[in-house]
């Protein structure tokens, strides 16, 4: 009997590597949760916004994010939605670029000279960004839904999510369409499914940790995009502009956190 | 240029608890650019030096940095300052809520 | 059958142009990742129609065809299960920030478990430690690992599986490889 429970115990003993691992992701994510660079983030989102800039040398100040000029509580988390001065659906990066050519008579092309940083030097994007998101902590996320544009994008963004094209046959799906599966060490959320999609949609835009960078929801398109070996997405078109309706609204209902702080 | 520090100052437990983040490179030896990093951080609780840390490469990118000074009570003026090996240095000012 | 077929190919082929249209205009070429890529193959018509659930029949014809892509070398077809482990373990290839012409890796850990010593391995696939232990590693199943390699989809039409060789990702000698590192009985997926 002593040897029988001996064993019992020792195999109950053994670690299984990938859980010990899971369990090291853990701790590190609260680690990293407490005291994120993302509030410095913030604070240069708001000097950006106040900044007068352009041909019409005036601030993003008077901006209309979708809750009246300028006003940015809030905003964040009822986007995308459709916009009648622009008559499109608009994603808050698209929007950011519709205020900076309209308010401050900045060109497209300069513009969007520069949308994604580096680790020395952020974009304006992502400033504002993570400005702009984190005034819409804790409200519900509550993007566009019942406009015929917003319909039509949500769908778009749906047969881009499980349309599979390239070299590699990726669609979105290929890895975000099953439950419990991971790439690496990375699970993989079922964005198409509202209970994997909230706590997401919740979190983003967000700090990556490793690259000491502060990600963008357009960003982040634009590298899933490059990881399934397409082309290169253009930066706020319809088509990432769909994507990103169509994740927003599956995540719809969920308290907006602020952005995140990740790997 | 130094980028945005952010403080947070409030009393715990009658202790005085302090969170800062800092804005900085950290660029050391590993990645082959001129070395670039906080080499001192200095607290002062009322005009009063009651912290001096040497740090070194091995602290990351954007720091944050947690520090508890015994005792202080609510409207006590908190400076954080760092400098780096370059000569270029920051700080920030707050009062401990 | 075949008219059948047809009828519920009509509705999502209408949607599935209209992506298409959507993809040609709000993508752009970068690196190697040029604009042929959008434009879908029959197969990824099939599958993309389909839902990735073609009708058997259908299937079996469309595999076929993709079998025919494959072009087994004649004799061994284990290689170095060593340079298998280095091709499993990396993910270059394809990218517009990958170089152009490789050299390019086979992003095997991403999806599958292979060696026990990796801990960091993907769930997406199958977990294929002690595959050569079980199955053994004789010219049947050697033939068997490289077509699955070379392209998934003659196995299963809409597999999640990049099709490596054919897409150009891996060559002979590299498939021949990771052969290896799932047959030779040496390799650490068979201890």
């Amino acid at each position: 009997m002593k040897r029988l429970s001996l064993l019992l115990a020792l195999a109950f003993c053994v670690p299984a590597p990938a859980q010990d691992a899971k369990k090291e992701i853990q701790k590190y994510q609260q680690m990293i949760a407490d005291g994120s660079p993302v509030e410095l983030f913030e604070i240069g989102g708001e000097e950006l916004w106040k900044k007068p800039q352009g041909p019409k040398k005036v601030s993003l100040e008077k901006c209309d994010l979708g809750r009246g000029a300028g006003v940015v509580k809030g905003a964040y988390a009822r986007l995308p939605r459709y916009f009648k001065d622009a008559d499109r659906v608009m994603d808050l990066e698209s929007r950011l670029l519709y205020c900076m050519s309209m308010l401050q008579g900045r060109s497209a092309e300069e513009a969007t000279k520069r949308v994604f940083g580096n680790q020395d030097t952020p974009s304006e994007m992502e400033y504002l960004s993570a400005y702009i998101a984190g005034q819409s902590r804790g409200e519900k996320m509550a993007p566009g839904t019942t406009h015929a544009k917003e319909k039509e994008a949500f769908a778009l963004g749906e047969k881009l999510f499980f349309h599979r094209a390239g070299p590699w046959d990726f669609s979105c799906a290929s890895c975000h369409g099953e439950e419990n599966k991971r790439i690496r060490m990375q699970d993989l959320p079922v964005l198409s499914k509202p209970a994997a999609a909230r706590p997401v949609v919740a979190t983003w835009p967000a700090y990556r940790v490793s690259n000491s960078q502060f990600k963008t929801m357009q960003w982040r398109i634009n590298d899933c995009y490059r990881q399934m070996r397409m082309p290169e997405p253009v930066f706020a078109s319809e088509a990432t502009i769909a994507v990103n309706l169509f994740l927003a609204a599956t995540g719809k209902g969920e308290p907006y956190r602020g952005p995140g702080t990740k790997r | 240029m130094a980028g945005p520090m952010k403080m947070r100052a409030t009393l715990a437990g009658g202790n005085t608890e302090v969170r800062v983040l800092m804005t900085h490179p950290m660029t050391t030896a590993q990645s082959g650019q001129p070395l670039h990093f906080i080499q001192t951080v200095t607290v002062k609780q009322n005009g009063k030096p009651v912290l001096e840390a040497q740090t070194s490469q091995a602290v990351s990118r954007n720091p944050v940095f947690s520090f508890r000074l015994k005792g202080g009570a609510k409207g006590d003026k908190i400076e954080v300052s760092w400098l780096d090996n370059k000569g270029e240095s920051n700080r920030i000012e707050g009062v401990v809520a | 059958m075949r008219a059948f077929a047809v009828l519920l190919f009509v509705p999502a082929v209408a949607l599935a142009q209209d992506v298409e249209k959507v993809l040609k205009r709000d993508f752009k070429a970068r690196g190697q990742a040029t604009m042929d890529r959008v434009l879908p193959d029959a197969l990824q018509r099939v599958c993309n129609e389909t839902n990735d659930r073609p009708p058997a029949e259908l299937a079996k014809t469309l595999e076929a065809d993709q079998m025919k892509t494959i072009a087994f070398p004649a004799g061994s077809l284990i290689g170095s299960w060593q340079n298998g482990e280095r091709i499993a373990q990396g993910g270059r290839g394809l990218t517009w920030s990958d170089k152009p012409g490789g050299p390019n890796d086979g992003s095997c850990y991403n999806c599958h478990q292979l060696s026990p010593k990796e801990a960091s391995f993907g769930t997406l696939g199958p977990s294929l430690y002690r595959f050569g232990a079980v199955r053994g590693n004789g010219p049947e199943i050697q033939k068997y690992v490289y077509g699955k390699i070379y392209n998934a989809k003659a196995y299963n039409l809409c597999s999640q599986m990049p099709r490596l060789g054919y897409s150009g990702t891996l060559t002979e000698a590299q498939i021949k490889d990771l052969v290896g590192l799932l047959l030779d009985p040496a390799s650490p997926v068979n201890q």
